[in-house]
């Protein structure tokens, strides 16, 4: 009888879970009790990162130091340019009359490392709704292009799903030509699968990929991936190419977090991505 | 049994639950996911096998419910999986425990495999359904460590006299 009980109980949660918003607070407030948990098992990653930070010569600090001046300054020259091609772009959409994009905001946050369920590919970032106006569904970016974005968002930690995910999909275009497509995650850690790609598309291995923008969850333009193979079967309707992400998904531990914002100056039809910029303040 | 024995038999199984749930989410090489046990539901089964007037199939579902939030799953998934097995359990438990070792194993294989297979079919039925072979590698872990979980927690327990 209890046993029927509770079956009956985990189904509604199940289901209002699956389907909407409601156990939200359920989730959070459960989430708040096995923090100490996640908290305890990251601690000796923490650690040991800790101790390589503090146990370091002075040679090599002083080495580390030269390099990242060098890059420093070749970053900034880069900026320099930057700017001026901004600016540009600015008043050419201006004068094209479309909207114009402007800087993003950009949060570090660091992964726990904690492991998820192990059939998904899902992380844990320590910011949550406590501390910063995250939303559900935010990219994550690393230092090399895009991780993922935001799914579950807790008072003291979220969770984002990987572009590997099997669930993940993301609208991509070829850098080279401009070509459409969309990546989807297969599970395995370093491989995605472009879909709907004729036989005869242009497409080469080596090819990047970057955001399109489509689908209003990603500001356009970051590397996602690179082609890795172009597999072409007369047979099948479409080729098979599978694609390497550019992000160190299974190597970063700083992960950066994105408010993209779109302003318009004309009418919404044209910013059909407006939902992502009431909520960037 | 006074009640500060009963106490401090609910702090080692409160204990041997938060380190179960560490186990669980140890972060792993992704190649290895598949081999995880299911440190929970072992540790679990044991305390429902040793102390049934204590550990039922309510306390299993509160404690599903946990690992469901742990591992960002669908809410209440574990909960009901875990509830269901400790049900079965609880009804064999006479006869797991007298048993020796290895014909405990066997039990637990066919246990945590119900629990892999009723997971897999929820994650069916979102439309994320993993690899089918994965789900019988994971019990095939957890019964080789089984006796070793067994002797561990049968320790634990006499050491500190939980009833």
């Amino acid at each position: 009888m209890r046993l029927f009980l509770l079956v009956v109980l985990s189904i509604t949660l199940m289901t209002l879970d699956y389907r909407t918003d409601t156990v939200r607070s359920i989730r959070a407030g459960l989430s708040v009790i096995v923090y100490p948990v996640q908290y305890l098992v990251d601690l000796p990653s923490n650690f040991i990162n800790w101790t390589t930070d503090t146990f370091v010569t002075r040679h090599s600090l002083q080495e580390e130091n030269s390099s990242l001046r060098t890059q420093n300054q070749i970053l900034k020259a880069q900026l320099q340019k930057f700017t001026f091609i901004e600016a540009e772009n600015i008043h050419l959409r201006e004068l094209l009359q479309s909207s114009r994009r402007v800087g993003e905001r950009m949060l570090i946050a660091e992964l726990l490392s904690v492991d998820l369920d192990p059939f998904r590919r899902q992380v844990v970032i320590n910011k949550g709704s406590l501390n910063d106006d995250l939303y559900v569904s935010q990219p994550l970016l690393d230092a090399n292009g895009v991780m993922g974005k935001i799914v579950h968002i807790y008072p003291l930690t979220s969770t984002a799903i990987l572009i590997t995910d099997p669930d993940h999909s993301l609208p991509v275009q070829v850098a080279r030509n401009g070509l459409r497509t969309i990546a989807v995650g297969t599970g395995s850690d370093n491989r995605l699968k472009l879909l709907y790609l004729p036989n005869n598309a242009d497409i080469q291995v080596g090819d990047k990929l970057i955001t399109s923008g489509l689908g209003c969850v990603f500001p356009a333009g970051y590397p996602v991936a690179t082609v890795t193979t172009v597999n072409t079967n007369p047979s099948l309707p479409f080729a098979l190419v599978l694609a390497k992400p550019a992000a160190k998904l299974d190597r970063s531990r700083e992960v950066l977090l994105v408010w993209p914002s779109h302003t318009s100056k004309i009418k919404k039809m044209q910013a059909p991505c407006s939902r992502t910029q009431e909520k960037a303040p | 049994m006074s009640i500060h024995e009963r106490r401090r038999g609910s702090w080692i199984i409160t204990f041997s639950f938060i380190f179960a749930m560490l186990l669980s989410i140890l972060p792993l090489p992704p190649n290895l996911h598949a081999f995880m046990p299911s440190w929970l539901l072992l540790t679990t089964i044991y305390w429902s096998m040793a102390l049934p007037h204590r550990i039922g199939i309510g306390v299993a579902w509160g404690l599903g419910l946990l690992l469901d939030v742990l591992r960002d799953t669908l809410l209440g998934q574990h909960a009901l999986v875990m509830a269901l097995v400790i049900f079965l359990t609880l009804h064999l438990h006479q006869r797991i425990r007298v048993a020796p070792l290895w014909q405990q194993a066997i039990t637990i294989y066919v246990l945590c495999l119900i629990y892999m297979l009723v997971i897999f079919w929820i994650k069916g039925l979102q439309g994320v359904a993993p690899d089918f072979w994965m789900a019988l590698i994971s019990p095939l872990v957890s019964a080789l460590i089984w006796p070793a979980v067994f002797v561990f927690m049968r320790n634990l327990r006499r050491h500190y006299q939980v009833n």
